[in-house]
Formats: structure tokens, C-alpha cells, sequence
């Protein structure tokens, strides 16, 4: 395939996702979704750890978890969307065998709908965060912002959690009766999984390797380090390691899971066409 | 060198594997949707797949667009194997499915169409050009800026066979084109098919369908399908010429002057006649054994002044042809098979 038809397969991608996800003519739609819902729930979080702690919102717990839930957002838009892609695709829009007939890269495809959602998830997250500046004293100071770190970290992850995407796409494409939930699982499961609102020592050790061999782990703590360095290093979890230490790691398994989303995408699509389900509908 | 043929089979078979519920997960069943296919398309042919439900059109169709593995045998769609050159195919071929409301219900019709327009890699302007001038053929410029969501079933569908067409396809593959859509809408579709072919004689369209008339209107050549066996495949002409040992004939005329049914058949090459008719009009169906023996009715009837107002051959039809290659009727074949579903 040629670089013309993998550039505008992505290119379009991006542009549908971004025409479907940021819904303008519907004000309401989109207050909700991209305001309502993430500040919604930063608040349950914050209202839990003020119960618990008794309000110790100066601890550097606070900013903590309340970064890792805000960029957390990414990991559910993005990863999330581009499995979202195959079940709107095949059964809302009743588009994927057309979007499957077409010269185009398939994979490439969804990737560009993750991005899209990016992009609008974007939105989510620094309304959560400066939610949190604002009124929850999250210490966020502008001038110590680590740029040169934070920016290619969040452009990597953005890569990562599509490739991750484009692995449960593939699984959704093949499973023709619970793809709905796929998505969410996985999510859910990484929440725990990735140090996103409380460090990997609160879960039982035997559980812990699991959160070490996800990239979301070093991705989030990366994030968190390079906007507040001090208040994410005072925990144990990661600090022995230094951001390049971090940066390598996070490269390394994220490079890992790409390559593994390809394979298993690749593989279930040619499953997909073995046994008829690039148009299966199951009427939900 | 020679022009590939547009679509080329062999021996091609395609078996689903059914799995049953939870409950019954030990039982396995095979379903054979296709068996021994071969069929040959000219470029530049107007090819119908006619068959009951069930009958394996769609699983062929999804074949031939790369949506499908075959199980058995091969195919080939503009001279590339559809399994091991899928990516050189796509570019020249499209499809479209009727029966169904498909497209990016946020989208409005001109950015739902120019957006596939551009999967194919055509330009912006002339994506647009062919757009207006489509969604014109089709009766629907006055919806180009409506969200595809806010519109019919029906005209959600000829946006979708716009789409088909968008792209000029070498190849096009069109199922069950009109199924749902109303008789005028049909018949403007099928006009618009035409039209699109008589443009540029070297465009191909595989079409399925299972009204009769349709088939027998609009193509070429037909290849008749049950239970995914092709039964047989000719022009329609020909494929009713098989039908046509006998003849069947109509008069109309104002009065029969004393002829009777009798008279007529004993006329050498008659087989039957049937009087029927009201007042003041009579109709005789007759049948002969072959239609040379359509001088001795001619004369019979001019011996006795009988002054005849219409003389009408009664062609066999599709449906006919059909019944004699199956041994029942189309809508008989999917009864049946629902009631052993
Ligand atoms: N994905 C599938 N899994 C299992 N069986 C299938 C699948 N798709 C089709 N079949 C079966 O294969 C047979 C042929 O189906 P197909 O859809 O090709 O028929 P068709 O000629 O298009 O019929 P219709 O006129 O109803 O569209 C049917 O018995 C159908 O139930
Ligand atoms: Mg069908």
C-alpha cells in the first residue's frame, strides 16, 4: 500500500472521530461529556479521599492521585475508542464492510479514530485539571513544569494507548457477543493496575508484578513527575528510578504492547474474514 | 494480452460453522452456504445472481469483495485472487447493500459520500463534482446538506448506492439493490443502473436479487442460485428459450363468429385452448406444439371473418424457469426452507 493511501486512511480517521466524538451542535451533549462527567468524577475521588484522610489535602498524596485520575481520562478515551471504533462501525453505523471494501489500512484507520479521541479527551483532562488547581489547591506551579519531559511522554502514551486500542479492536472484531464490555474491563482493570489513584504498594503484593509490567504505570508517574517532581517522588513505588530509568522503561514495554496490538490485531482480522463477522450485527 | 475477466470462480465453497447456544455447545453444525461455484464475468457485463433467501448471494458477494474467506476452490475479481490479493482489488471495485439504513447518521449526505470519495484517494473537487452530479440522478439535491440521521430509510439507501457508484468501480457488487425500497424508487434505481453502465462500456456490476423481474429487465446474463448451487446460467433470453418447446399464444377479439374450442384444437399443432372473456371480448389462449402451427389458428380464424384485435406471444418467465430447474416455486423453495430452519 502505498504512503498516500496510509496517510489519508488515517488522516480521515482522525476527522470522522473528531466530527462523531466533539458532537458541537449539541451543547448539552458536550457539556456533559467532556465537563460534567470527568469533573463528576474527580469529585467522587476527592470527596472519598477527604473522608478517609480527614482532609489532609496538603499531603502529596492529594495531587497524586487526583494528576493520575486526571490523565487517567486518556487511557478510557483513547484505548477504549478504538475499540469503540469496530462496534459503532459495524453495528451503529453498519459502515465497517464498506470501510473494510475501501483501499484503505485498516489499522491505520483505527488508530486515527484513538487519536480523535485524544483530541477531545484532551479537554476532559485540563478541565479536571485546572479544576483541581483552582478550587482543590493541586499544586501545579506553571514555571517548574518540566516541558521537555512532560510533552514527549504524553505524545508516546498517545501512541501506546492506540496500539493497546488497536489489541482490543482486534479481539472485538472476533467476538460477536460481549465486545461491549471488553473496553471497559480492560480500563477498569488498568485503573487499578497503574498507580492511577493510589500507589502499587496498597495492592497485595502478589498482584503488584502485574501493575510493573504495564507502560500506564510509568507513563502516569512520568506525567505526575513532570508537572510536580517533588510531590510524585515522595512515594516509594517508582522513586528509586530516575526519569531516564522511567523514560527507557516506558518506552521499552509501551514499543512491546504496540507490537503485540499489531500482531493480535492482524491476527484477528484475518479470523474475522475466515469466519464472516466483518458485518455481523447482533442488534443491541 | 487479453482483458481479465471481471469475476471469475472455481469450484468455490463456503461452509459456516454454526455453534449452538450455551446449552448446546456440543452440538456443532456445518452449513454448506456455497458449493462448487464457477462462474465467469465479462468486463463490461450486467451479471445477476437470482436465488431464494438462503441461497448464497450475499456469502458469494461478501466473497468476491474480500469480506469473506471461501472454504473450497478460488476466485478472482479483475485477475487478482481474492484471498492472497485483496489489497489490489479493493481500489478497483465497490459495493453496496440494499435492505439496510447504513452511514455516519452526524455526517450530512455530501460529507458522508465525500469522505468514502476520499478512502479511494480522489480528489476533493472532483469527489464533489460527482457528488452533485449523482445525488442528482438520484433525485436528492435538495438533501446534500442534510445529516444522513434525519433522513429516510429510503433515501439513507440511495445515498448508499450513490456511494457504490462514487468511486467508479471497475467492479461494482450490488445486493439486492431495491430490497425495501418502494416501486417508484425501484424503478429509478434501476434506471440509474443502466444509465451507469450505457455510460462506459467497459464497467462491469454483479447484482443480486430475488424478484424475477428484475433479473429478467436489467441483466445481461443471469446465473440462477438455491441452496447455494448455481443452476443454471445464460442470458434470460436464452434461459426461457429452454421453456419454449411449446408456444403459448393469446387472442383478443370482439366475437368468435362461430368458432369453438373444438374447432381450435383440432387444428393440426394445437395442443389446448382456453376460451375466456366477458362481454363483447373474448380471449383464446391457446398452446401449440410448435409455433408454425401459428398459421393454421391465423387461417382458421380468417375463414371465418373473425376479425382479430390483439395477437399477443406469452413469454415464459424467469419464475418459470425456476419452477421447472427446482421443481417449485421461489417463494415455495424459502417456505420450505424456513420451516426446516
Ligand atoms: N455468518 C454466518 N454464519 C452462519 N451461517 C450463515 C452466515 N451467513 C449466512 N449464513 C447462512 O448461509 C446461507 C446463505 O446465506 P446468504 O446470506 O448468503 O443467502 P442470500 O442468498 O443472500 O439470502 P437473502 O436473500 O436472505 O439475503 C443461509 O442459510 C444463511 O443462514
Ligand atoms: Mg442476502
Amino acid at each position: 500500500m502505498n504512503r498516500s493511501a496510509l496517510w489519508r486512511s488515517f488522516r480521515l480517521a482522525t476527522w470522522l472521530g473528531w466530527q462523531i466524538e466533539s458532537n458541537w451542535t449539541d451543547p448539552f451533549l458536550f457539556a456533559i461529556y467532556s465537563i460534567i462527567k470527568p469533573i463528576t468524577g474527580a469529585a467522587i475521588l476527592v470527596i472519598m479521599y477527604g473522608v478517609i484522610t480527614q482532609g489532609r489535602f496538603e499531603d502529596p498524596m492529594f495531587p497524586y492521585l487526583y494528576l493520575g485520575n486526571a490523565f487517567y481520562i486518556y487511557v478510557g478515551s483513547i484505548m477504549t475508542g478504538v475499540s469503540w471504533a469496530v462496534i459503532d462501525d459495524r453495528e451503529h453505523y453498519r459502515t465497517l464492510k464498506y470501510v473494510y471494501v475501501a483501499p484503505i489500512h485498516i489499522p491505520l484507520y483505527l488508530l486515527g479514530r484513538g487519536v480523535a479521541r485524544f483530541l477531545t479527551g484532551s479537554i476532559a483532562v485540563v478541565i479536571t485539571i485546572a479544576a483541581g488547581v483552582l478550587f482543590l489547591s493541586v499544586p501545579l506551579d506553571f514555571s517548574a513544569i518540566q516541558w521537555g519531559l512532560f510533552l514527549p511522554t504524553l505524545l508516546f502514551g498517545v501512541f501506546m494507548l492506540t496500539m493497546m486500542g488497536l489489541l482490543l479492536a482486534g479481539l472485538t472484531l472476533i467476538m460477536a457477543r460481549h465486545e461491549f464490555i471488553i473496553g471497559e474491563v480492560t480500563a477498569s482493570a488498568l485503573y487499578i493496575f497503574s498507580g492511577a489513584a493510589f500507589p502499587l504498594e496498597v495492592l497485595p503484593p502478589w498482584l503488584r508484578p502485574i501493575g510493573f509490567a504495564m507502560p500506564t504505570t510509568y507513563w502516569l508517574e512520568l506525567l505526575r513527575r513532570s508537572l510536580v517532581s517533588d510531590v510524585a517522588q515522595a512515594f516509594p513505588t517508582l522513586s528509586i528510578l530516575s526519569n531516564a530509568q522511567l523514560l527507557s522503561i516506558l518506552i521499552g514495554l509501551g514499543v512491546l504492547f504496540a507490537a503485540l496490538g499489531a500482531l493480535i490485531f492482524w491476527f484477528c482480522d484475518r479470523l474475522a474474514r475466515e469466519r464472516g463477522l466483518i458485518d455481523i450485527t447482533t442488534h443491541y | 494480452m487479453s482483458i481479465p475477466l471481471a469475476v471469475e470462480t472455481h469450484q468455490l465453497g463456503r461452509v459456516y460453522k454454526i455453534r449452538g447456544n450455551r446449552k448446546e455447545k456440543v452440538i456443532r453444525k456445518e452449513l454448506v452456504a456455497l458449493e462448487n461455484v464457477n462462474l465467469e464475468v465479462q468486463q463490461g457485463e450486467l451479471f445477476g445472481l437470482l436465488g431464494p433467501n438462503g441461497a448464497g448471494k450475499t456469502t458469494l458477494i461478501k466473497i468476491l469483495t474480500t469480506l469473506l474467506a471461501p472454504t473450497s476452490g478460488w476466485a478472482r475479481v479483475a485477475g487478482y485472487d481474492v484471498v492472497t490479493q485483496a489489497a489490489k482489488i479493493r481500489p478497483l471495485i465497490n459495493m453496496v447493500s440494499g435492505g439496510e439504513s447504513s452511514g455516519y447518521g452526524l455526517l450530512t449526505v455530501r460529507e458522508n459520500l465525500w469522505m468514502f470519495a476520499q478512502f479511494y484517494g480522489i480528489p476533493s473537487r472532483e469527489a464533489n463534482q460527482r457528488i452533485e452530479r449523482l445525488i442528482e440522478m438520484v433525485g436528492m439535491s435538495d438533501r446534500l446538506h442534510t445529516k444522513s440521521s434525519d433522513l429516510s430509510t429510503g433515501l439513507r439507501q440511495k445515498m448508499n448506492i450513490v456511494r457504490g457508484f462514487l468511486t467508479d468501480p471497475r467492479v461494482l457488487f450490488l445486493d439486492e439493490p431495491t430490497l425495501g425500497l418502494d416501486v417508484g424508487a425501484s424503478r429509478d434505481v434501476r434506471r440509474f443502473i443502466r444509465d451507469w453502465m450505457k455510460e462506459d462500456l467497459t464497467r462491469t456490476i454483479v447484482l443480486t436479487t430475488h424478484y424475477m423481474v428484475e433479473a429478467d429487465e436489467l441483466c445481461d446474463r443471469v446465473a440462477i442460485i438455491n441452496r447455494g448451487r448455481v443452476l443454471a446460467c445464460d442470458t434470460p433470453a436464452a434461459l426461457k428459450q429452454r421453456l419454449q418447446r411449446e408456444a403459448h399464444f393469446e387472442i383478443e377479439t370482439g366475437s368468435l363468429n362461430g368458432v369453438n374450442i373444438s374447432m381450435v384444437e383440432s387444428l393440426p399443432g394445437v395442443r389446448k385452448a382456453v376460451l375466456s372473456g366477458a362481454k363483447g371480448m373474448v380471449r383464446l389462449k391457446f398452446t401449440l406444439a410448435e409455433e408454425a402451427a401459428l398459421a393454421n389458428v391465423i387461417n382458421l380464424f380468417t375463414q371465418q371473418g373473425v376479425k382479430i384485435l390483439r395477437l399477443t406471444k406469452q413469454e415464459p418467465t424467469l419464475e418459470d424457469v425456476f419452477v421447472d430447474l427446482v421443481g417449485r416455486s421461489m417463494t415455495e423453495e424459502e417456505e420450505g426452507q424456513n420451516a426446516e430452519a
